[in-house]
């Protein structure tokens, strides 16, 4: 399995360089984008949303293309990709107490007094 | 009712590849190896990035303003982020010369593809480099992991900590970047007649420039 394996990858993992370099260029325009929201003082969910948008596009673009993932089996792919989604319980959960939080703060260093 | 239906569908390859008695990813082990070790690193930066939410939705003071901390003054003008933006655009390039020096590889272009890997890694270094200087910067404006003169204390905690685990990765990185391109200008992989390193160097690599568009975009952006 081993011996036939490396060239077998070869094969697979070997895409033109054209295919590269355009993803470079599009990684470029994206991240000049996203340098632009801040420059341009864009506020509130525009701003989040764009952030947000140019942030997945990069990211997708890196793990699939420069990662080669578009191209490994989808057992790799999910073992990889789908545990981290675990973490969003947690943003979900210290998103949801931050608020409680907050209060109490604002009562504990606002009304020391009382 | 001679032969049961195959099952089809997405699922289908996945659940073949983990039942079957065989070896589950039909990469080769170090590659695989890699990827799980990148999996654990994808909760370490996924936790710290939470932890800095977490802080900043609970913290009562207002939090810095990362465009006007960030900012640099060039020629006499005051640029939001520009330092960023430049340590950005030089991952993103080291990312592309990466990809590169994989496709070298593979091609067998030995004196090419350790070129490339040496640039990948001498841009690595450029951005520690102004890494280095951004800490300098401010710490000596007073930004300690304890406290700042902008605003929440917890801007500095979470600022050292997830710029500088990233840091340690790009240096830990160039380090890696470095060993592997001497062992192909020696020809070792020449030898072997296995490339595949390069590849699995790459996916190391190209993990830190994917960790830096999530610190970009939450922690310089937001």
């Amino acid at each position: 399995m081993n011996t036939s394996h490396s060239s077998s990858s070869e094969h697979k993992q070997q895409h033109p360089i054209s295919l590269y370099l355009k993803i470079w260029g599009l990684l470029f325009v994206l991240s000049t984008l996203s340098y632009l929201v801040d420059y341009f003082h864009f506020e509130g969910l525009l701003r989040w949303s764009l952030i947000l948008l140019f942030m997945a596009l990069k990211a997708g673009l890196i793990a699939s293309v420069f990662m080669h993932m578009l191209w490994e089996r989808l057992a790799l792919v999910y073992t990889i990709f789908l545990p981290p989604l675990v973490l969003l319980v947690l943003v979900v959960l210290m998103a949801s107490e931050a608020e409680y939080i907050f209060q109490l703060r604002d009562i504990f260093f606002n009304e020391k007094g009382l | 009712m001679d032969t049961p239906s195959t099952p089809s569908g997405p699922w289908a390859s996945i659940v073949a590849d983990y039942s079957a008695d065989q070896a589950v990813f039909r990469v080769s082990s170090n590659k695989a190896m890699m990827w799980l070790f990148l999996l654990s690193d994808i909760f370490v930066f996924g936790c710290f990035l939470t932890g800095y939410m977490a802080v900043r939705m609970t913290t009562t003071t207002p939090w810095p303003i990362p465009s006007e901390v960030f900012a640099l003054t060039i020629g006499g003008q005051s640029i939001p982020l520009i330092l960023i933006a430049i340590m950005t655009f030089i991952l993103i390039t080291s990312s592309g010369t990466m990809a590169m020096a994989v496709n070298a590889g593979y091609q067998r272009k030995r004196r090419l593809t350790a070129l490339l890997m040496m640039i990948t890694a001498l841009f690595g270094l450029s951005f520690v480099g102004m890494q280095v200087f951004e800490w300098t910067k401010l710490i000596e404006e007073g930004v300690r992991p304890w406290g700042n003169e902008a605003g929440a204390a917890q801007f500095g905690a979470s600022f050292f900590m997830i710029t500088g685990f990233h840091g340690l990765h790009v240096s830990i990185g160039v380090l890696y970047l470095f060993i592997v391109a001497a062992k192909v200008w020696r020809g070792n992989y020449d030898r072997s007649g296995n490339y595949e390193i390069v590849e699995i160097a790459g996916l190391y690599w190209h993990f830190v420039d994917l960790v830096w568009v999530f610190i970009f975009a939450f922690f310089y952006l937001w």
